[in-house]
């Protein structure tokens, strides 16, 4: 991506969130009281977020590629089923991708 | 301070500090997408919704489209909007605090006005300006941190920093996993991402699946 573009992104991003934000505060209550709009927009979080994890961990280009980063994931999943604290999940994938990336 | 609303500022601390501390995360994740350490700290003095910033340098850093990044940011964000027209009665603000509210209205400072509703009204709008103050703060500390930690490193896949991320999401995904049906939901979407990966350019896939939310929320269960 090209220097530009990226400064693109940030701006466009910050722009539209705060947007959003700012729409919340201004709008009357009822304007989004619909049922069916809050119903899928209790879910995007969870399909974005979903979506997130599978592309970043195991997706190269438009590939689906099982690497070092796997191992990383299962250790982070690991640390959740534990009941670990965000930090430490995050730490522990890392330590473990590293690990792999390494030894392989 | 008066004593009533010492136990809404420890409230409030503990969840800036907490969240705080995630900065360091984005700050990694964000320089390891190829972004400077002063638009990783931008990101997070402007965009300031950690879930978003994730999702830009996320699709940036899988080779997406800039308009994927910016548009699964802006989706992930729409929340917030939410989290406004329930805080916006309470706070009645005008002009340029209204403005500062709006930037500091994410999941965090609405959780902890929220939580207040038991003390009052008057903590519940303490809760929501501690805490939306103390998570820019510390937000931005620790993502200045964390940019500058990861320049310093180099190659991201040699310290784990590819694999950080993705489990940065899982991280921001379980808490929200709270029912059997938000479980297959999450799996029915990752699922779908993986499916879509080689037939969409590179970042689309991950907002294609917000198909998955609108379909399954389409009619009350």
């Amino acid at each position: 991506m090209s220097p530009s573009m990226m400064w693109i992104v940030l701006i466009g991003t910050s722009a539209l969130s705060f947007s959003v934000k700012m729409l919340g505060h201004s709008v009357p209550e009822r304007w989004l009281a619909n049922s069916r709009l809050q119903r899928i927009n209790a879910l995007i979080p969870i399909s974005l977020l979903s979506a997130l994890v599978v592309a970043q961990g195991l997706v190269v280009k438009t590939h689906v590629v099982i690497d070092h980063r796997l191992a990383g994931l299962a250790a982070a999943l690991a640390a959740l089923f534990a009941k670990a604290p965000f930090p430490v999940v995050v730490v522990v994938a890392a330590v473990t991708s590293a690990l792999v990336y390494h030894l392989h | 301070m008066p004593t009533s609303l010492k136990d809404t500022f420890r409230d409030a601390l503990s969840v800036s500090l907490t969240v705080g501390v995630y900065g360091i995360a984005f700050g990694a994740a964000s320089v390891a997408a190829g972004f400077s350490v002063l638009q990783s700290c931008l990101f997070s003095l402007l965009t300031f919704t950690g879930a978003s910033q994730f999702a830009a340098v996320g699709v940036v850093a899988s080779g997406g489209a800039g308009a994927s990044a910016i548009a699964a940011a802006t989706m992930l964000g729409t929340r917030n909007a939410l989290y406004g027209i329930q805080m916006a009665p309470l706070l009645q603000v005008r002009g340029f605090r209204r403005v500062m509210a709006a930037q500091i209205t994410i999941d965090e400072s609405t959780g902890v006005a929220l939580s207040q509703a038991p003390r009052g009204s008057e903590a519940m709008r303490a809760g929501f300006w501690l805490t939306g103050a103390g998570v820019f703060l510390f937000w931005n500390i620790f993502t200045l941190l964390g940019a500058v930690g990861a320049k310093a490193l180099g190659n991201p896949a040699s310290w784990g920093l590819d694999a950080a991320v993705p489990a940065a999401f899982l991280g921001l995904l379980w808490p929200r996993l709270e029912t059997m049906f938000l479980r297959l939901v999450g799996a029915a979407s990752m699922v779908f991402a993986l499916l879509v990966t080689p037939w969409l350019p590179a970042g689309l896939p991950i907002i294609a699946t917000v198909a998955v939310a609108v379909v399954v929320g389409w009619r009350p269960r």
